[in-house]
């Protein structure tokens, strides 16, 4: 009895101040408030000014994005289409790419299933400058290179192809790369939706009169694990926009020979630290998280099990 | 039991002649991603004369740790020895992992299990935020991280990774299939939410820890733009900003020898890590899924 008075004393107050829950979180909310939330608004709002960082940033109004339309000849010409074009192959590419391998390896047993899976993610580990690293070495463009010798020795070509600043081949090998790498967490959490639908599901369908193995992916396995198809699915979008600098990266210089390879976040680079024009910096990131979220709300729609 | 379900082919008890079709559909693509693995950690063994060696084979016939010696005798322009990046690197990395951990999974209890005002639009700004691309937002968050006074200190490789979207999410996602009624019990016998915390969720949720520790290992130990963007002095700077450089600067032979024994290095802490948790990653990847 006294012990139940307490305890009604102790809620009273607990009313009166911030939940534990707030004081939990309230760290994690104010990093994600600089680092996420600030950034964006900032972005959206230096997108309207001139700024090169000595001064203070002055209203420009709409000048920034009419520059973009019409007076930035890279950006139409070729930076927007490389990007919307990288987007489209590695996105959707690396996408079907995961959701295949992870329904073929949910056809072997644990033991195969597990090394495979392994095999198929490492890549993914390397993301960031290793990855670049690791394919500067393949792609060398000197008699070095170990495609070069290759297809030195296979008399294909007689002298060595710089293939990491021709403006011909960066564009497809920073989609190779890409792809190679892409098999990330994405990857696995669709692996583990195929094999936590319900073997029920399966069997009642097969009684019902289902015949084959593709009918069985569309009508059971795709609906069953939407939510991890739509996890799977802004893993892809994210992993592909954040792969926007491996252009430069391969290449080794901003801007990429002839732009061939380079995409909005290099555009950015360039604007910002290069030639201190934070404004316009700032409008193509605006442009970029707009394409971003183009993407995802078409990810939502097509996955998402809520409204 | 397991009779009347063989038709269902999906997640089988053991391997069947049928899957080969399937071994065989996906080899091509199984060489695709190992080929340039391979590749690399035989290139880091050559000797230097197997380096130009020509013909150029893909393995090495003759390993030695030449390159590994060659890539820490050198010392950079500035005179910065090589152990330096990677002690830099492993204290980085150390800090963050242990922070990240620790902040989601607080988090991730409370907006799983508590009640608070703004719980709600949090979640809903943390889902919204996994699709949070940092690289789009450079200039805000350099011109943030300059007002903070961050630049060039050693706190500008650790702060702005915390916060991370898909690590909050998977965590607290995790963090929902614990039943409520062991919260109950242990509130009845007057347990307060940080020992909730403490004892019953973190023992509970060690597949989920694993994995953010994992994804944030991952992101800081590759992080070679921290160091490029805002570090000015080269002892602050990390091994995989010393890598890039390296193989950015040499084209050159040995140059490739070197740059291939640093990603050896970045790559295998990796893949071990991976490879003794993968199976904790797998459990956590089934409540991934967004609703």
């Amino acid at each position: 009895m006294n012990k139940a008075e307490t305890l009604t004393i102790e809620e009273k107050k607990r009313k009166r101040r911030p939940a534990a829950g707030f004081w939990f979180s309230l760290p994690y909310i104010l990093l994600f408030l600089t680092f996420i939330v600030i950034p964006i608004v900032l972005a959206a709002l230096l997108s309207f000014t001139t700024y090169d960082m000595v001064g203070r940033p002055r209203f420009a109004g709409f000048d920034n994005f009419v520059y973009l339309l019409t007076g930035d000849n890279e950006f139409m010409r070729v930076i927007l289409p490389n990007t919307i074009k990288f987007a489209v192959i590695a996105g959707p590419g690396s996408y079907i790419l995961s959701f295949v391998m992870a329904w073929v390896l949910a056809q072997f047993p644990r033991r195969l299933r597990t090394t495979l899976a392994v095999i198929v993610f490492s890549p993914s580990l390397t993301a960031g400058v290793t990855m670049a690293v690791i394919w500067r070495v393949f792609f060398a463009g000197d008699a070095s290179g170990y495609l070069n010798q290759i297809l030195m020795r296979l008399g294909l070509i007689i002298e060595p192809i710089a293939f990491l600043q021709s403006p011909k081949y960066l564009f497809a090998i920073m989609i190779i790369v890409t792809l190679w790498g892409s098999m990330g967490i994405g990857f696995l959490a669709m692996l583990a939706g195929i094999l936590n639908v319900n073997r029920e599901l399966y069997e009642a369908a097969y009684i019902d009169g289902m015949s084959n193995r593709y009918q069985e992916i569309i009508y059971i396995t795709i609906p069953a694990m939407k939510p991890q198809m739509l996890f799977g699915a802004v893993m892809a979008i994210v992993n592909a926009f954040s792969a926007g600098t491996i252009g430069v990266e391969l290449s080794g210089s901003n801007p990429t020979p002839n732009y061939a390879g380079s995409l909005i976040v290099n555009h950015i680079e360039d604007y910002a630290f290069l030639r201190y024009e934070m404004g316009y910096a700032a409008a193509l990131s605006v442009v970029l998280l707009l394409i971003i979220n183009l993407f995802s709300k078409l990810s939502w729609k097509l996955f998402g099990t809520k409204e | 039991m397991a009779r009347g379900k063989s038709f269902i082919k999906t997640n089988p008890d053991r391997f069947r002649l049928n899957q080969l079709p399937y071994l065989l559909a996906i080899l091509p693509y199984l060489v695709f991603t190992l080929l340039p693995l391979i590749y690399i950690f035989n290139h880091a063994l050559k000797p230097f004369d197997e380096l130009i060696e020509y013909p150029p084979r893909f393995f090495v016939r003759r390993p030695t740790l030449e390159n590994f010696g060659e890539l820490f005798r050198v010392a950079t322009t500035s005179g910065i020895h090589v152990s330096r990046y990677l002690f830099n690197s492993v204290v980085i990395t150390a800090v963050v992992v242990f922070l990240s951990v620790f902040l989601s999974s607080i988090t991730g209890f409370a907006l799983s299990k508590l009640k608070f005002k703004l719980k709600a639009a949090l979640n809903r700004a943390n889902t919204l935020a996994l699709m949070f691309v940092g690289v789009a937002v450079m200039i805000p968050r350099y011109l943030i991280i300059e007002s903070l006074g961050l630049i060039d200190t050693f706190f500008v490789h650790i702060v702005p990774f915390l916060a991370v979207p898909v690590g909050l999410f998977l965590i607290k996602q995790f963090i929902d299939q614990v039943p409520n009624e062991l919260i109950e019990a242990a509130k009845m016998d007057g347990a307060g939410s940080f020992t909730i915390y403490r004892r019953i969720i973190l023992p509970m949720i060690k597949p989920a820890i694993a994995t953010i520790a994992i994804l944030s290992f991952q992101a800081v130990w590759n992080d070679a733009g921290t160091s490029a963007t805002y570090i000015d002095s080269d002892q602050l700077k990390t091994f995989a900003y010393f890598m890039n450089t390296l193989s950015a600067s040499s084209n050159v032979v040995a140059g490739q020898g070197m740059s291939a024994a640093a990603a050896l290095i970045m790559f295998v802490p990796n893949l071990i890590i991976f490879i003794v948790l993968q199976g904790k990653v797998m459990n956590t990847m089934a409540h991934s899924g967004i609703k």
